[in-house]
């Protein structure tokens, strides 16, 4: 019960894209055909529950003990970019048919503050279940990071799906391009809003 | 000296990091759900990026190419976390609403991109003041982003009432209206910029 909770708070009530504002760039960058799009959003599902793992794990048992918890961004990162790189040379040698379909992406994911913003706020920010905020366990945590990923990889398709069709629209001039993208993403923004107070 | 005030002054307008070169758009969306916020956020991400500009412009010549772009990483992440600990102390209530966001500094794509496009290849005072240009240029834009969205959500900017209570529209504060008006924000420029040619 507490899993489908998280899951479903995390895909559409705190949809990342709508209504955390994490991971815009990617969104933006990689939404123009529905296959790229998919591309993308099974690299960032990949990763983000992966990075999630390592990350809480480096928390509870070396940041928190040493008592250096001020140091969760540096290490964060570091860890992000370098788990990310080990995936990329892993794939390569183990599943060149999956690195051919992600490989791409993976460079990209790096500066995709959405990787970064679940490890931290996981280790920072109670949940709130039943009224009682709690931190959230290992087992939790992944399953946050996977909705968190499911509904960014989701907000992505359906927003891919929608440019396809733009593009073969006549907006004024000044709104071609990312103008007409963004309020497109607002409109979707409203739309998600709905599921406010589902959870 | 007109050179260094070029490139002062390209970041503020012509190659302004979120009007024109659309980078950084997270914090952009999320903070500035009024003018303190978006303001707050921008000098937050000038102190980092003036910061790192110069010691990275120092450090230039002692990094392996091969592995700059982690070694910048770390410095630009080091004064993240200085800029996190000192806001925890001295500004906890601006801190509280930017919450995750100053942390999340380190993976704007301004500062990581100035560090790689200027500051590794540029001596250390045109790399300050391109930090300064950019970094206030991002402020300008927050700033700017944040004002209209209080004044339609809220009918203040600053917190000083302008238009009377009855008019105000929820949604500017709230998520949808972010991407609305960043949208019609930079639809603007993007005209302004085509008459010019």
């Amino acid at each position: 019960m507490k899993y489908l909770i998280i899951i479903l708070s995390t895909i559409l009530v705190n949809n990342v894209i709508f209504s955390q504002f994490l991971g815009i760039c990617p969104f933006l960058g990689t939404s123009k055909k529905t296959s790229t799009a998919l591309g993308m959003g099974a690299a960032v599902i990949f990763v983000m529950t992966l990075a999630t793992l390592v990350t809480w794990l480096t928390n509870q048992y070396i940041l928190i003990p040493l008592n250096l918890t001020f140091l969760q961004t540096i290490a964060f990162i570091l860890i992000i970019a370098a788990l990310v790189q080990m995936v990329e040379i892993i794939l390569k040698k183990i599943s060149p048919s999956l690195y051919t379909a992600l490989g791409v992406f993976l460079p990209l994911i790096t500066t995709n503050c959405a990787v970064l913003g679940v490890a931290l706020t996981v280790v920072t920010k109670p949940f709130n279940y039943g009224g009682v905020p709690h931190l959230l366990s290992l087992g939790e945590s992944i399953i946050y990071a996977v909705g968190i990923a499911l509904g960014f990889a989701m907000a992505l398709v359906i927003f891919a799906g929608i440019r396809e069709h733009i593009d073969l629209m006549e907006p004024p001039k000044g709104m071609k391009g990312t103008p007409i993208a963004l309020i497109t993403a607002g409109i979707l923004a409203m739309a998600f809003m709905g599921f406010t107070g589902v959870v | 000296m007109s050179n260094h005030l070029q490139t002062f002054t390209k970041g503020l307008v012509k190659e302004n990091p979120i009007l024109v070169l659309l980078l950084g758009c997270c914090p952009t969306l999320a903070t500035t759900t009024s003018a303190i916020n978006g303001m707050s956020m921008g000098l937050a991400t000038t102190f980092v990026l003036v910061l790192s500009n110069i010691f990275i412009s120092l450090l230039k010549g002692f990094i392996p190419d091969k592995v700059r772009i982690p070694c910048f990483i770390v410095v630009i992440a080091s004064f993240v976390t200085i800029v996190q600990l000192v806001m925890q102390a001295y500004v906890p209530d601006i801190y509280a609403t930017l919450g995750l966001f100053i942390p999340l500094i380190v993976v704007n794509c301004i500062v990581l991109g100035r560090a790689e496009a200027f500051a590794s290849k540029n001596p250390v005072f045109p790399s300050l003041l391109d930090g300064l240009g950019m970094g206030l240029g991002f402020t300008l834009a927050l700033t700017l982003l944040g004002c209209i969205r209080e004044l339609l959500g809220n009918g203040t900017i600053f917190a000083v009432r302008i238009l009377p209570e009855t008019a105000n529209m929820l949604l500017f504060i709230l998520p949808p209206g972010a991407f609305i008006c960043l949208g019609l924000v930079i639809a603007i420029v993007n005209k302004f910029k085509k008459e010019s040619h």
